[in-house]
């Protein structure tokens, strides 16, 4: 079944034209600004799906539409089955979601807030809460406002997951935390995960999605660029190899982004990894780095890969 | 109910302020009166000869020796502007706010539906200026008691009443503008109360802005109209009511649809 599924979602925002720029015959006061653009997308059950992409590519505007933070322009999206714009109230019943950035009203202790999520749910999750918190140790008795940002992010997680959701929606979900309580979070996800629970969550730490994720989605400028299993796409991930000594690389395929320097070469290889371990050895280098790719670069290579399709 | 309930907790301290506030510069302002009184002859002259000045206060057409007189006046300014004021911040926030703090995100990501939830926060609001209304007019009769006056029950339940209107009337103008904004809006809460105070003055003063009095609410709690007439001007009050409940229903179809940053 899919739990989620997005066609041609597009949504745009309007943006106040600066007045220097308010000449001749595009005299519009408002323009439209990429927000999102025929977004398609579908998440099946079970799944612990990852979207990447890098910050204002359009994760964010997806989620706050699929929550209904936000009116869609055109397309349609559906939850559970159900379109997203019927029944929003039901929906978010089963949804756990976890904002990039968590914010509470100020002056309200930790296990207040809690309990107000909880009673807008209508359900008594004060077990689930409390065994939460002692796994993240977060402090309940705190004022929300005193918290540093990890923590607030903590008490944020304890609001989508104490209710035992059927999907979570998780946008940027480890940002602030450390990285202890990051591999705790994602061993949490996973037991969810596990049961039965589907997870959607959003990032732009590569890493992350490819260590947790079955399935992802990369998205740029408002468009998903690539949409597949993360198997598949870490197969056609590049490595940035950096060789000093050598100048010249000739002899090599599957080379993208050459830049040479005075003594020695960088560039992306997405070809077989024995296949540069055999040229390499034939060659005297002075040292060698292989790392992987930043995500400007990965984007790059879904970039242009796209662009060779068309 | 948990929405009403949280907001009243999270306004409970901005009400008692406010109330505390308005209902002891009431009450210092009863207890002056036996003090006044036997000045007042003179006064009243001397209000009455000082022309627009006094109109702009309905001052020239009430007796401060009596406690109805000086009361509809000295009183009904406080209760006026302060309940105006609280009245206006109370609407002016109630939306506004959730996306000021950015709690809206956690707010509206919960089971529950806008519609509940702008009239959760509306409930509130009129529970809180109700509240605020009620220990005033209990804390004016008891400082009324205390002076030994003998209390015109039917004149001044007449004017709370008005004043109650009027909050409501300002509460539910802000609250259809608090679905519009993004940012705060004291200052624009604030303003409007004001505003609609002085173009009751303006009112007040020259006959050709007479028309003012169907614009601001004020118009309907002047003192001295009450305390002549006997009785509250209807046809203002509906019109008044009128502004609200629609200013109410702008508010709630933006909200309903609004894009939430």
């Amino acid at each position: 079944m899919e739990i989620i599924k997005t066609q041609a979602l597009t949504k745009y925002y309007s943006r106040r034209v600066p007045k220097l720029l308010q000449t001749g015959r595009s005299s519009k006061k408002y323009a439209k600004s990429r927000g999102i653009v025929d977004l398609n997308l579908s998440v099946s059950e079970g799944d612990f799906f990852g979207f990447i992409g890098p910050n204002g590519a359009g994760k964010s505007t997806t989620i706050r539409i699929l929550l209904g933070l936000l009116s869609s322009d055109s397309g349609t999206a559906s939850i559970f089955g159900q379109d997203i714009k019927n029944g929003r109230t039901d929906l978010l019943t089963d949804i756990g979601y976890l904002p990039s950035e968590a914010i509470f009203y100020n002056g309200m202790k930790v296990r207040d807030v809690l309990k107000l999520s909880a009673s807008l749910r209508k359900k008594d999750c004060s077990a689930e809460a409390k065994r939460l918190c002692e796994r993240f140790q977060l402090d309940t008795s705190k004022k929300v406002d005193e918290l540093s940002f990890g923590n607030r992010k903590k008490v944020g997680i304890v609001c989508a997951l104490q209710h035992m959701p059927k999907l979570y929606i998780l946008d940027e979900p480890t940002s602030g935390l450390d990285p202890l309580m990051q591999r705790e979070f994602f061993a949490l996800l996973k037991e969810r995960n596990r049961d039965g629970a589907t997870i959607f969550l959003s990032s732009h730490i590569l890493s992350e999605i490819q260590r947790n994720c079955n399935r992802a989605a990369i998205i740029r400028e408002g468009h998903i660029i690539a949409c597949d299993s993360v198997e598949a796409l870490s197969k056609t991930n590049a490595k940035r190899i950096t060789i000093h000594g050598i100048a010249d690389a000739s002899g090599l395929e599957h080379l993208r982004d050459v830049q040479k320097s005075e003594d020695g070469i960088s560039f992306l290889y997405s070809g077989d990894i024995n296949a540069l371990i055999q040229w390499l050895s034939q060659n005297h280098i002075a040292d060698l780095s292989i790392a992987e790719p930043d995500l400007e670069e990965i984007f790059l290579h879904y970039y242009t890969e796209g662009g060779e399709e068309k | 109910m948990t929405i009403f309930l949280h907001e009243l907790r999270q306004g409970k301290v901005s009400l008692a302020i406010w109330t505390a506030s308005i209902a002891l510069l009431l009450m210092i302002c009863v207890f002056l009166f036996p003090e006044m009184k036997d000045q007042m002859d003179s006064v009243s002259e001397m209000f009455a000869s000082m022309g627009s000045f006094s109109a702009a206060f309905g001052m020239d057409r009430v007796n401060f020796g009596e406690l109805t007189g000086f009361y509809s006046i000295e009183c009904g300014n406080i209760i006026g502007l302060g309940g105006a004021f609280f009245s206006a911040l109370c609407g002016i926030s109630s939306l506004a706010k959730e996306e000021s703090s950015h709690t809206a995100e956690f707010l509206l990501t919960h089971p529950v539906s806008r519609m509940r939830i702008l009239t959760a926060k509306l409930c509130s609001v009129i529970f809180q200026i109700t509240v605020l209304n009620l220990i005033v007019w209990g804390l004016s009769i008891l400082s009324m008691m205390a002076i030994g006056e003998e209390i015109p029950w039917k004149d001044i339940n007449l004017m709370h009443l008005a004043f109650y209107l009027m909050q409501l009337e300002i509460a539910g103008i802000c609250f259809g503008i608090s679905a519009f904004l993004r940012r705060g809006g004291l200052g624009v809460g604030l303003g409007m109360a004001i505003l609609m105070y002085f173009l009751n003055i303006i009112a007040n003063i020259s006959d050709s802005a007479e028309f003012l009095k169907y614009i601001t609410p004020f118009g309907y709690t002047e003192g001295a109209d009450i305390l002549t007439e006997g009785c509250l001007d209807t046809k203002l009050a509906a019109l008044g009511m009128l502004y609200g409940i629609i200013s109410i229903m702008i508010g709630y179809v933006k909200y309903l649809k609004k894009d939430i940053q």
